[in-house]
Parts: structure tokens; C-alpha cells; sequence
């Protein structure tokens, strides 16, 4: 059995954010990449798997789309301890453009279970990975907080409104995992650094696809008023201020 | 034509969410020149079902295949495409939700549309069809041009608010095919918190962060949420720390919400925690430290301990439930 985990390169969360051109390009300028929160999270817990799953899992494979820019981020994706790579030489125009590339890759190599992140952490589209599964006819569970294998099937922990359920799921399928799949990432150490080098890195072009959408240009939202600060020994004049001025109590 | 609505019930009724999704898609649906049509999946009253025409829908379809009882993302997309289809959709609008977040990708895939994730208010020109969305985890809006003919939305909640609009629904029962292959995964088991205010639904959120200092004080938090009928949240490392658990924890890798009222106590602000409720309408920070960041993006701040401040603000919530 083989797992792939997509792998988005985002920029890194404390990035102050801005654009440039009359607001209709990110500014990319001095921004650090790092792997997507939630795929660092998904990789981590498909290694634990294929590590507890007795050679029922053969391999951890991670795919990106992007240019080269993307190739620290997947090397370091190696380093954490994926056995191979794919980067599908674009750039990831939109979450269709992207879920066809990676269906194409998917397909090629034949993967029973692929984990995609929840979101994205610059384009919040949250998209590629339900795409991904209807592309390929797959079936997807969203919103896991966990996953496990034992005695040859998998369960899925799935948040939902209020509660969790646990669901079994036919293989092929794709999760789309969030946060609780694992706690902390697994961080690189130093011989995960040296193998990365010589894991196979495969670098494939583009299939063309349809242009579905495009940004347009960027806004930032309104400056915020000053905070109102209120005396801590006064909390009826908080009160009062919710109730008559922001009108929420 | 139609502007087609995905309205998601929560056994058997609908929420403040679905009303909004109406609203949202009838103030659209004049634009574009037509109607809009809500879909129910599950088992939802006829009364439940008549009371989204108060806020617009001209027509309702039902589908209560007993197969469609817990979310199955594949045999959804598959029964909201051929809805669509039928009505000749040229927007579908989902909430976005764990529900919409799940099964939009994939009729938008089935319908060949094109996908804005996140939406935060009414497209800004349907002819090309641009609309504003979230991005960069709440610090900025994208306007996002969809070129295809059909379009999928996922709306994000509280940024359209619920308008009223009267209309007299047809009630119609939608029997869509749906193959066996179409289930290819199952619920075991559930696992519901019920009697408690979620917080994805909540109005006012009482959220807390490290300077509590340890899970035991979580009393005086729980006191406050309780008078003012809140939902509990919290940052991230306490989630982490196993003080409060992970369904709690809001911010860039947890929940985002959008609450009217939330209460940052003992969280010092950072970047990733805002992301997750930047979109409050007020946010009140208690910290003992005044240059906390988090008082850079409260409206009302408290200087003080948390211990000593949220006794006195229940104290003074409670004087005034008694008196209004
Ligand atoms: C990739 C990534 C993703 C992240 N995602 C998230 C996320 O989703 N959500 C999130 O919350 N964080 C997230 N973080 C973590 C974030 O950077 C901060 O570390 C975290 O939000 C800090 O939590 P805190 O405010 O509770 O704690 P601290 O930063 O330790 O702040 C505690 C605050 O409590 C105050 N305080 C102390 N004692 C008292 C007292 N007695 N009374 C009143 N105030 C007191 C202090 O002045 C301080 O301001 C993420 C980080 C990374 C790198």
C-alpha cells in the first residue's frame, strides 16, 4: 500500500502581508516558505503509520506544485522522512489547476490513500483535496482529526458540528486532515537532512487544464479603531459600553 | 435559471446559517435576474422546510433518501450536482462549513465551475463575476473572478447577514439516482456534545490563553460564558497542553469564527491566534500586560489578572441581566 501527502508552500504564518502593483500581486518580497501547517502535520502521521503498519505501508510519497521556489520546501518534506518526491513544475494557478496535477500524479503511480491539508495557509481555498477525490472518483472524508490502521483497514475520526464521528472508508480514498492528526511535526534531524539529497526527487511538466478563476487584485480591511481601554475596577462600565455602544449584550 | 442553495439541517432544523445563505442568494438572485432554489437533504418537516421562503426561496426540494442520514461527501456532491443540473443553476451557494468545506470542491468539479472558497460578501460585477473572499487567513480580502458559467460559493458566516424577503415556496420531493458506489464510507459511531453552545453557532465566545496559568482555573471563565450564554474557546498552546481540548482551539490551524462578542483573556495576540478571530465584531482583550498585541486589535481592553477581572465582569453581567 502506498500514501501520497500533498504538500502546499505557503508563506510562513508570521508573514506580514502585502501586495504590490496597485494591489493586484502578492509581495513575495523577503517571505519565508515553509511546508502548509496542516500537510507538516498530515506527512508526520503517515510515516507514524507506515512505521506501526508491519510493511503494510510501503511508502510515504509527497507531492508539490510549484517552481523551483517550492524545492526547499519539499526537500524538507524528504528530510522529515518521505521516501520519494514528485513537483509538478508550475505554478499552482488555482485549487482545480492544482487538484489536476496532482490527480495526474496520483493516477501514474497508484496511490491507495492520499492526505491533503485542510487548507492552505495563503489562499484559505480548502478545495484541492475534495476536488482531487471527485477528479479521480476516490471517496473523501474531510475535517479528520485522526487516523488509524489496524488489522488491515483504517478509521477516521471526523470533527462535525458539536461531536466527532468515526468512519470506515473504502480504499482508494483521500483525507483531508486538520489539526489533532498529529500533534507536534516531526522536525527534520540531521540524517534526514544528508538522505534527502539522494531521495528521488522526480520533476514533471504541467498537464494543461481550464483556467476556472483568477484574482483580480487585493484589499486589506479597514484600520481598526483605537481600543477603548477600561478600568479594571470598573467592569459595570464595560457592561454599559457592550450593551449602548457596541450594542452586542 | 436559479441560484441554487445547499441548506444543511441540524436534526431536522435549519439554523441562523441556512437563513443567511437565503438571504444572501435572493439579494443575488436579483441581480442576475432569477430565482432561488433551496435544497434539504435528510428529514426535515414541511413547516421547517416553508420557513426558508421567509427569507426568499421561491422554491424548495427535498430529498430524504434514508441513505443520506450522515454526511457522505460523494453521494451529497453527486445529489446537490444533480440538483443543479435540474434547476439549471447558474450559482450554488454552501456555507462555509465543515459540510460545505467538504462537498463544494467536489460539485464544483462535477459541474465544471469554477470555486471561490470563503466568500465575505456579494459579488462586486456578476458579468465577469468577481467576488470579494477571505485570503491570507483573515489579513486581507481577494476579489476572485470565476470565468466559468456555472459558479460554486462557499459563504462565510456573519458576513451577509439574515434579510428578510417573504415568498410562498413550492415544496417539491427530489428523488435524485444514486448508485451503491456512491457510499464509500460509513459512520461507525457518534460522539455528540449536546446542551452546550457551539462555537462555530456562537454569538459572544469566552476564549483563553496561557496566562491562565493552569487548566484549574478555568472556573471563572466557565462562570462568565455561562451568564452571558457563551461558547468557550481557547489559544492554541493550551489546546496543545491538553488543558482545554482541540475543538476549542481558534486561530490560523484552528477554528476560525466570526462571533459578534469575543473575549481574548490571558492571550497575548500573536499573528497566528488573531487570524482565527479578526473577523469578530468586538473583541475584548483582558491582559496584565499593556503593551500586549492583542490590544491592537480589541476594540475594549482590560488591564488586570484575569483572576481578579472576571469575577467582577460576571459580578457586573449579572447586575445587569437583573435590572434589564
Ligand atoms: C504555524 C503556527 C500556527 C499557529 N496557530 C495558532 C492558532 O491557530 N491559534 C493560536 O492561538 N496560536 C497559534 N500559534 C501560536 C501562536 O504563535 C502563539 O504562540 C499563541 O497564540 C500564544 O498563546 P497565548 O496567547 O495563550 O500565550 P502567550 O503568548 O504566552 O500569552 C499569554 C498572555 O497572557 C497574559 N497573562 C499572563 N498572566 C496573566 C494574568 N494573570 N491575567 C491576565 N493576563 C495574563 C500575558 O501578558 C500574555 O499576553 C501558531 C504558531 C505557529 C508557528
Amino acid at each position: 500500500m502506498k500514501i501520497l501527502v500533498c504538500i502546499s508552500n505557503v508563506p510562513d504564518t508570521t508573514t506580514k502581508i502585502r501586495f504590490k502593483d496597485n494591489n493586484s500581486v502578492f509581495d513575495t518580497t523577503g517571505v519565508q516558505w515553509i511546508i502548509n501547517p496542516w500537510d507538516e502535520l498530515a506527512l508526520t502521521r503517515a510515516l507514524e503509520l507506515k512505521e506501526t503498519s508491519g510493511g503494510a505501508i510501503e511508502k510515504v510519497t509527497v507531492a508539490t506544485v510549484g517552481l523551483t521556489g517550492a524545492e526547499p520546501t519539499i526537500r524538507k518534506a524528504l528530510a522529515i522522512g518521505a521516501d520519494d518526491a514528485f513537483r509538478v513544475d508550475s505554478d499552482p494557478v488555482d485549487a482545480y489547476f492544482t487538484a489536476a496535477q496532482l490527480a495526474e500524479v496520483v493516477k501514474k503511480e497508484g496511490y491507495d490513500l492520499v492526505f491533503c491539508g485542510i487548507e492552505s495557509s495563503d489562499y484559505n481555498g480548502g478545495a484541492v483535496g475534495g476536488m482531487l477525490s471527485e477528479i479521480l472518483g476516490f471517496a473523501s472524508i474531510s475535517s479528520v482529526s485522526a487516523v488509524n490502521y489496524e488489522n488491515g483497514a483504517f478509521t477516521f475520526l471526523r470533527e462535525i458540528d458539536g461531536g466527532k464521528e468515526t468512519l470506515s472508508g473504502n480504499l482508494p480514498l483521500v483525507a483531508i486532515v486538520q489539526k489533532g492528526i498529529a500533534i507536534n511535526p516531526r522536525i527534520p534531524n540531521m540524517r534526514g537532512i544528508m538522505n534527502a539529497r539522494s531521495k528521488p526527487l522526480v520533476v514533471i511538466p504541467a498537464a494543461s487544464t481550464d483556467n476556472q478563476t483568477q484574482y483580480v487584485n487585493y484589499e486589506l480591511p479597514p484600520a481598526k479603531a483605537k481600543c477603548k481601554m477600561v478600568d479594571a475596577e470598573n467592569m459595570t462600565e464595560l457592561v454599559h459600553l457592550l450593551h449602548t455602544e457596541a450594542k452586542v449584550i | 435559471m436559479a441560484v441554487l442553495v445547499y441548506t444543511e439541517n441540524w436534526d431536522g432544523k435549519f439554523k441562523k446559517l441556512s437563513y443567511e445563505l437565503i438571504s444572501y442568494a435572493t439579494k443575488l438572485a436579483e441581480t442576475l435576474n432569477t430565482s432561488v432554489v433551496a435544497l434539504s437533504i435528510g428529514n426535515v418537516d414541511e413547516a421547517e422546510l416553508r420557513a426558508l421562503g421567509q427569507y426568499g426561496a421561491s422554491k424548495v426540494l427535498a430529498a430524504k433518501d434514508g441513505r443520506l442520514g450522515s454526511l457522505e461527501n460523494k453521494a451529497f456532491a453527486s445529489v446537490i450536482a444533480q440538483a443543479a443540473e435540474k434547476e439549471q443553476a447558474t450559482v450554488v451557494v454552501f456555507a462555509h462549513n465543515f459540510t460545505g468545506k467538504a462537498v463544494a470542491p467536489r460539485v464544483a468539479v462535477r459541474l465544471k465551475a469554477g470555486l471561490a472558497a470563503g466568500v465575505a460578501g456579494l459579488p462586486q460585477s456578476t458579468d465577469p463575476f468577481i467576488v470579494p473572499k477571505k485570503a491570507f487567513n483573515g489579513s486581507s480580502f481577494a476579489n476572485l473572478k470565476i470565468n466559468t458559467p456555472i459558479r460554486v460559493l462557499t459563504l462565510f458566516q456573519n458576513s451577509f447577514g439574515i434579510l428578510e424577503k417573504p415568498a410562498e415556496p413550492t415544496i417539491e420531493s427530489f428523488e435524485p439516482t444514486l448508485n451503491d458506489s456512491d457510499f464509500a464510507t460509513s459512520v461507525k459511531d457518534v460522539n455528540k456534545v449536546t446542551g452546550k453552545i457551539l462555537l462555530t453557532d456562537a454569538e459572544i465566545v469566552v476564549s483563553a490563553g496561557r496566562g491562565m496559568k493552569s487548566p484549574e482555573n478555568w472556573a471563572p471563565l466557565e462562570q462568565l460564558a455561562e451568564t452571558i450564554g457563551a461558547a468557550l474557546a481557547c489559544s492554541r498552546p493550551v489546546s496543545d497542553e491538553g488543558w482545554r481540548p482541540h475543538e476549542e482551539h481558534v486561530g490560523q490551524t484552528g477554528k476560525v469564527i466570526a462571533p459578534n462578542l469575543y473575549f481574548a483573556v490571558g492571550i497575548s495576540g500573536a499573528i497566528q491566534h488573531v487570524a482565527g478571530v479578526s473577523s469578530s465584531k468586538f473583541i475584548v482583550a483582558i491582559n496584565k500586560d499593556k503593551d500586549a498585541p492583542i490590544f491592537d486589535t480589541a476594540a475594549y481592553g482590560v488591564i488586570g489578572d484575569a483572576m481578579q477581572v472576571l469575577p467582577a465582569l460576571t459580578a457586573a453581567f449579572k447586575e445587569f441581566k437583573a435590572s434589564n
